[in-house]
């Protein structure tokens, strides 16, 4: 069945800087503003912007993206000639291979895409949280002619050397690249979404994969070729909200931009839902001496002690004389009575023992390695804390690390 | 699970009683708990039971429970084999397109019944809430070989006030049904049908077609309680919460029972999910003045003011400076600043503007119509 586009998703990344929390997932399967998971937003922006077929690029412990999007049916993928496909690394009669780069991995799907035989396709990452709509993307590639169109977002000078750059003129043509410049010329930063001519984009990525020197990667590879050939390439400024949460401290900060008034983020947007997989559990409940401030609370949640500013998702309960500020507890997770959870990150599942410390001062002696985490503390997913646990700004609790924060205890 | 038996669901009653809630909707669709449909719960149950064929008898306006239905895909029940099947009334020649009585709308469906290869039917009405699977109760229909098995619960309040459809039953002691009263005066027990009985269904195309033949409209009045003495009819007693949709005063009541943790957690157990229509609001946002207690809120709400006791169905918004108390307010209702609501029940998109103030009473809430504005 002929398609005008086909959008191809890059869920593959591990998001190695969002620590424990990928450990079993992977990066766009990490929960966001409670009750989505990342890869909820380019889905949704999909399914809003007409697109209905989807390919999914896993590699990094794909069962929790896999089993959580399914047929698709939560985003109204599920469709009769197209909707969402997961699309793993594979074996051929001579070689299987990973996934080598971003380029690489739609080179090895080529044969997915061109059942569809689509003009275009679209090249998205499960990294970001935004709503855009790519439809109006495309009519502006298709009015400009373009080889390639790239949206890009103006990001404050001071920062642009993070991300890559395209530097265009006064028609929005892209008239050079650079990743990661030391001193860039421009802060029109990539956002990792592409429409490229499906036709052409084949043939770059054939030359590609024949360069044994390449990284197959499309900020690095992909496009300095096509740039140099001499291609139309076209950006498209996009205005909005637009939020990398690699890192724990922008996933902690993404959150909280959901709770001002008005919000950064506004999700409550009848124009623009972003869909998800829906729980199936009872309105929360708010008990008599509950205290809720400032906060997303969720289907589910049974809260009778103190949250401020964070945000609970589904089922998470809060007992009695428990204060929770600053924080984002995950789905089913429970914090116990008269526990005080300050600027946290709590997995999923996880139990909080009675009268527990999360985020307290440093006492000094313990070696705590906060390189991710910053001031933020970090409870993985299905850990159970016993009752008077202390774990301190900044710490990591998981498996390994649960017995030396136990002993902490009990000193 | 039980795989042996299809559920048939009535949706054909009307109930004055309820006023207002019912104007534009089949009791079956009025909305109950903060999420549900009262048809979510006898739905959901028949499906966690393993039931996978589910026929549902529509009479008066089905409009917004066809609407809430669809497919059936949010119960499982978008199947190849059986599923969800949606019999609204149509005319033939011996059938007029509008049931006198459950016994006309039974023989209307008799072809959807016939097509069942399932040995056993649910029979079910369509305005009792509660939160099991029939597993039990089919073992013990089929242990006690009984004819009839009739889901029943203790219910000790009494109000004539609110009286509807209420069969009360008396047993001896192996739990025989030995004497019925429908709508007694003054009743001599307080063991209440839950409006849900198992029987073969081979026995209940029988007993349709013999009451319709003795021009006999109504299931309960002209075949239960004229045969529960030559037919072996059995009680099943069913000890948890039960919610029924008798008039506004009892809606509003169990639905405050709600916030009473016991009942909900009954209601709302993890084991069997009460499925619902996807609606993909966000989670509720309370601002910086949000002030709320005991009280039951769903998804999509926005709140900056204060609430107590009360019931919010999803995409309800509480501006600054409003009160609720005592109250239930459906999806999508809009409280502007500086409200005061008391015992008040507010239907889908109701409005209430700036500085308006509404008190019902305990014995008398206020009832506003669908899209209201104050």
């Amino acid at each position: 069945m002929k398609k005008k586009i086909v959008a191809m998703l890059l869920a593959g990344g591990q998001g190695s800087r969002l620590g424990i929390l990928t450990s079993n997932m992977a990066k766009p399967a990490v929960p966001f503003g409670g009750k989505y998971r990342i890869i909820d937003f380019p889905l949704s922006n999909c399914v809003n912007s007409d697109i209905d077929t989807v390919g999914v690029l896993t590699q990094y412990r794909p069962l929790a993206l896999n089993s959580y999007l399914g047929t698709g049916q939560h985003w109204d993928l599920d469709r009769n000639g197209g909707g969402v496909f997961v699309l793993p690394p594979y074996m051929t009669e001579a070689v299987g291979q990973w996934y080598s780069g971003t380029a690489n991995a739609i080179w090895q799907n080529c044969g997915f895409v061109d059942q569809y035989d689509p003009e275009y396709v679209l090249i998205l990452s499960g990294d970001h949280i935004y709503k855009m709509d790519y439809a109006a993307m495309l009519r502006q590639h298709i009015k400009k002619n373009a080889a390639a169109t790239i949206a890009v977002i103006s990001v404050p000078m001071e920062e642009a050397h993070r991300f890559g750059i395209m530097n265009t003129d006064e028609y929005d043509r892209i008239v050079s690249f650079e990743e990661k410049p030391a001193n860039p010329k421009s802060n029109n930063a990539s956002m990792g979404i592409y429409i490229f001519n499906w036709k052409l984009l084949k043939e770059y990525m054939a030359r590609d994969d024949a360069d044994p020197k390449s990284e197959n990667d499309f900020g690095k590879n992909i496009i300095p070729a096509m740039l140099q050939a001499g291609e139309t390439m076209v950006a498209f400024p996009f205005e909005g909200y637009w939020k990398d949460v690699g890192t724990l401290s922008s996933l902690w900060e993404a959150n909280m931009d959901l709770l001002g008034y008005p919000p950064v983020l506004d999700l409550n947007d009848p124009q623009w839902r972003i869909y998800t997989k829906n729980p199936i559990m009872p309105p929360h409940y708010v008990d008599k001496n509950a205290v809720i401030k400032n906060s997303l609370v969720t289907e589910g949640c049974v809260v009778r002690g103190t949250v401020k500013h964070s945000v609970l998702f589904c089922g998470a309960t809060v007992e009695e004389g428990a204060v929770v500020e600053d924080s984002i507890v995950f789905p089913r997770s429970v914090i116990s009575k008269g526990c005080i959870i300050k600027k946290a990150i709590v997995g999923e599942n996880v139990h909080i023992g009675a009268n527990c410390q999360l985020g307290g001062p440093n006492l000094g002696d313990g070696i705590i390695d906060n390189k991710l985490t910053g001031d933020i503390t970090l409870v993985g997913n299905d850990i159970t804390l016993p009752d008077n646990t202390y774990v301190p700004q900044g710490a990591v609790v998981n498996q390994d690390t649960l017995e030396y924060h136990l002993k902490e205890a009990v000193r | 699970m039980i795989n042996n038996a299809f559920g048939l669901v009535y949706t054909g009653e009307n109930n004055p009683r309820l006023k207002d809630l019912t104007l534009s909707r089949s009791v079956a669709a009025v909305p109950f708990g903060g999420r549900n449909r009262c048809i979510d719960f006898i739905l959901s149950n028949l499906v966690n039971s393993g039931v996978t064929s589910v026929g549902m008898i529509m009479q008066k306006n089905y409009h917004s429970l066809m609407d809430h239905l669809g497919s059936g895909k949010e119960w499982n029940l978008n199947r190849k084999r059986d599923g969800l099947f949606i019999l609204p009334p149509f005319m033939t020649k011996d059938n007029t397109g509008v049931y006198r009585g459950s016994i006309d709308a039974f023989r209307s469906c008799l072809g959807y019944v016939r097509r069942c290869s399932e040995k056993y039917v649910i029979l079910s009405g369509s305005h009792t809430i509660f939160s099991m699977t029939f597993d039990e109760m089919m073992q013990q229909h089929i242990d006690t070989e009984a004819d009839i098995t009739i889901m029943y619960n203790e219910d000790p309040s009494f109000d004539i006030e609110d009286q509807n459809k209420d069969l009360r039953l008396t047993f001896n002691d192996e739990g025989r049904v030995t004497d019925m009263e429908l709508d007694p005066y003054r009743p001599r027990t307080s063991f209440r049908s839950c409006d849900v009985l198992i029987m073969k269904k081979a026995l209940l195309e029988y007993l349709v077609e013999e009451a319709y033949a003795r021009g006999q409209y109504d299931f309960v009045r002209d075949v239960l309680l004229k045969r529960y003495n030559t037919l072996k009819v059995y009680g099943y007693r069913y000890n948890g919460f039960v919610a029924r949709l008798d008039s506004v005063n009892t809606y509003f009541k169990t639905s405050m029972q709600l916030l009473d943790r016991e009942p909900a957690g009954d209601l709302y157990n993890m084991e069997h999910p009460i499925y619902t229509k996807v609606k993909d609001e966000v989670s509720a946002k309370y601002g910086p003045d949000a002030d709320v207690h005991n009280s039951v809120l769903a998804d999509g709400c926005n709140i900056e003011g204060a609430i107590e006791n009360s019931v919010l169905f999803r995409g309800v918004t509480v501006e600054k400076g409003a009160v609720v108390k005592n109250c239930i307010v459906m999806q999508g209702s809009h409280i502007g600043q500086d409200a005061t609501l008391d015992h008040v029940i507010l239907d889908k998109g109701v409005t209430i503007r700036t500085g308006r103030s509404l008190i019902g009473y305990d014995n008398f809430p206020i009832v506003l119509r669908k899209n209201q504005t104050v």
